[in-house]
């Protein structure tokens, strides 16, 4: 049960770049895609900044080749490409050639389409096409037909800011069961006036660039993005003489049960999500060479996750950085896109700045890596921690 | 690898279902396009004052889950894994309107909390204190499979003793008459009992809540084993005949080793045509039973059907209601259950008697 599972493809679209390639190199440059917000009319523009992918949804049917009566929410649509990238990664030319499945997830889903036409769909039948895919599900579904995946395990996670995380924790337990050899995974959303004023009305919603771990921290920048991993079996890899990128190596996820919105104070939840996953991965808290934080820049997240960090690392927390000033918070998609950038971390053995840290928290004694730092890493840890306490860590490594 | 078990169930629904002594012993023949579910008395369950502030989704999970625990006699689970497919509808509705009706100003967030899609999970969570794995899955009408999947998957594993399943979905107005628009409700009224002759396009929406304890070890009272789950994202109707045989075979079952056939046909001329793929053809002379007459059609009503066939296995009887055909079983040894919507999303799940 404790075998690695082999990533051998990825995809992203962000706030930082179209591509993998683009993303990498806007992290090890410390550029951020946090802006002003151009592309949804909210009287709150002046008030928020976000990380905003540049493309415009016209761009992005036209990227996939959508006539015009096509119904894709921008979550499917981002999530398309994205996907269509991780596969033509990892060279799949015939989806039919091993039992191939589909895990995403979503937490928008074709909200931005429903808030856009709620009242109107009442009176105009040429919108009424996007009624059926307000459903979470309904993203999913678009991108595996654009994938060629049919008559096949094809489902949705929606667990808040965790859900990627725990799309690529059920893929890789379908695949160690058995039940499939290859697992596309991961998660995409949209911003949405919904999510927005969402966030705003809990106070969580920073009015300048985050700052995650930093003393003066003010709240999140939401962030719109879609990233998606190929998971194999070892006999796929095999069998296929396939190149690896990196294996996921643990997983663990638990339940904070302590507040709807709110993380514990002293990270109960995040606690047990990173020993579950060191017990899966069979590794001591020392293995550990990196940490991409969920670290959202909330005066709660942060708090509660350095707390669970001291409390499985004690003294000697490894390095640790957020990349979420470089793409806002893109929710359901986050895990996803962090686990594209710990897999890229393991790659070129490099840590990103958790741009913006200045000041460090008077509770504890917990300071950010700030510079891009070249450093030998064999297994990267990603925290993905969300509203309702779900808690998830993923252990990436390089050795199976 | 062990076995995995259905330890107890609970079921809110448009029937009266919520009281596990009873096996729809009384049956309501509703007339409408759009039901609601027979409420117990959430007062039993939850205090007035939370109550109050919970969508109706919320309530009917946290409800049901307290029943399926209670009859499993344990006091909390190792994990909580829940399906939806629209989570809490209303409050979902509720944000949107307010937002574009004061131009989102004077906003609160409660109806934006309640709207994620994982609340009644993180809600049946906080209320045991269960730390434990919480997934939500919400793909469409597998969503509960996908939940009951990834139960049996640790269960067998031995990552999980105990894990609670459920299948929940609330009916919003605004989601009911833009559903209307599009004419995946009926335009006519229908009466439960002359669904499946109805002859006409649409189903008839409602809502509901069923809940599961799922374990590896077989308790006194428990209702059936849960043999497999398989889901599928397209199946044609000719495809369908080749799926259910692959999974047969996998199972090593043939197709008279079904003692019952469960099928969520919903009454819609466009779409039930799938389910008589199965019945007037390898499953012609199997008895053949339907639920979506007494529950209505939402995205979670196959874990409706779930119920129906673990009740039925623990019964060793067949309510008359439920029939589709007149063949008879002396035995209710294995039951499949084939759902679909829309002609997507389907799937197979297999009980066993235990």
């Amino acid at each position: 049960m404790n075998k690695g599972i082999a990533i051998t493809g990825m995809g992203i679209i962000s706030a930082i770049g179209n591509n993998v390639e683009e993303n990498y190199s806007a992290l090890i440059s410390g550029k951020t895609g946090v802006s002003k917000i151009s592309q949804i009319a909210t009287i709150h523009k002046n008030a928020i900044k976000v990380g905003e992918i540049d493309l415009t949804n016209e761009q992005l049917e036209a990227q996939l080749g959508l006539t015009p009566d096509n119904n894709y929410s921008r979550t499917a649509l981002l999530g398309a490409i994205a996907a269509k990238q991780a596969v033509a990664n990892a060279q799949i030319t015939n989806m039919k050639d091993y039992r191939t499945g589909l895990v995403s997830s979503t937490s928008v889903g074709g909200m931005d389409m429903t808030e856009k036409y709620f009242y109107q769909y009442l009176e105009d039948e040429a919108v009424q096409k996007y009624i059926d895919g307000h459903h979470a599900g309904d993203s999913t579904q678009k991108i595996a037909q654009q994938l060629g995946i049919d008559k096949s395990l094809v489902t949705t996670i929606s667990t808040a800011c965790s859900s990627a995380a725990n799309a690529i924790m059920f893929g890789a337990r379908l695949i160690k069961s058995g039940k499939l050899d290859r697992v596309i995974v991961g998660g995409s959303d949209c911003l949405s006036k919904f999510t927005i004023n969402g966030f705003k009305t809990l106070m969580i919603l920073s009015d300048t660039d985050n700052t995650p771990f930093d003393e003066n921290r003010k709240g999140l920048n939401l962030g719109e993005a879609a990233a998606f991993l190929v998971l194999e079996s070892d006999e796929a890899v095999r069998a296929g003489n396939k190149k690896v990128l990196a294996y996921v190596k643990g997983y663990g996820n638990a339940n904070d049960a302590h507040h709807q919105t709110a993380s514990s104070e002293n990270g109960d939840g995040a606690t047990l999500a990173m020993e579950k996953a060191l017990k899966v991965a069979g590794m001591q808290p020392e293995d550990i060479d990196y940490i991409n934080a969920h670290g959202t820049a909330t005066a709660n997240n942060d708090l509660s996750e350095g707390r669970a960090f001291q409390r499985i690392f004690g003294h000697k927390t490894p390095d640790f950085s957020s990349t979420k000033p470089y793409t806002g918070h893109t929710l359901a998609a986050a895990g996803g896109i962090e686990a594209v950038y710990a897999v890229l971390a393991l790659q070129n053995n490099t840590i990103y700045p958790n741009l913006n840290f200045e000041t460090p928290m008077k509770e504890f004694n917990l300071v950010p890596q700030t510079q891009t730092k070249e450093k030998e890493l064999n297994t990267v840890l990603s925290n993905s921690l969300g509203f309702g306490g779900n808690c998830s860590t993923v252990i990436f490594s390089k050795k199976p | 690898m062990s076995k995995v078990y259905i330890s107890s169930v609970a079921s809110i629904s448009s029937q009266r279902t919520f009281d596990n002594s009873e096996f729809l012993d009384e049956i309501i023949d509703h007339d409408d396009t759009v039901l609601s579910v027979v409420d117990p008395n959430y007062k039993d369950y939850i205090p007035p004052a939370a109550a109050r502030r919970m969508a109706k989704g919320i309530k009917m999970g946290v409800v049901a889950s307290k029943i399926a625990l209670q009859e499993a006699e344990l006091e909390n689970v190792d994990a909580i894994i829940t399906g939806t497919g629209l989570g809490c509808t209303v409050d979902s509705e509720k944000f949107v309107s307010a937002l574009i009706d004061n131009d989102e100003q004077y906003l609160t967030p409660t109806s934006f909390i309640q709207s994620t899609h994982n609340t009644v999970g993180g809600q049946i969570a906080l209320g045991l204190g269960c730390k434990g794995y919480n997934f939500t899955y919400v793909h469409a009408s597998i969503s509960f499979e996908s939940a009951l999947l990834d139960a049996q998957l640790q269960l067998e594993n031995d990552e999980a003793s105990t894990i609670l399943v459920g299948g929940v979905d609330e009916s919003g107005d605004h989601t009911v008459k833009i559903h209307r628009l599009i004419n995946h409700i009926k335009k006519e009224k229908v009466k439960s009992s002359s669904l499946f002759k109805s002859k006409t396009k649409g189903a008839v929406f409602s809502e509901g809540a069923n809940f599961f304890v799922l374990s590896n070890s077989k308790k006194n009272g428990a209702y059936a084993e849960l043999g497999a789950v398989a889901t599928y994202n397209t199946l044609a109707k000719e495809d369908l005949n080749e799926a259910l045989t692959v999974f047969l075979k996998e199972n090593h079952l043939d197709i008279d080793d079904i003692d019952i056939l469960v099928m969520g046909n919903n009454g819609d001329v466009a779409f039930d045509g799938w389910y008589h793929e199965l019945s007037d053809g390898s499953f012609k002379n199997t008895p053949q039973v339907a639920f979506k007459h007494l529950c209505g059609e939402f995205y979670t009503a196959s874990a409706f059907g779930t119920w129906l066939a673990a009740k039925m296995i623990k019964a060793q009887r067949v309510p008359e209601i439920v029939k589709l055909n007149k063949e008879a079983t002396t035995q209710i040894n294995t039951v499949l259950l084939y759902n679909q919507y829309r002609g997507e999303n389907h799937s197979f799940t297999l009980l066993h008697k235990c």
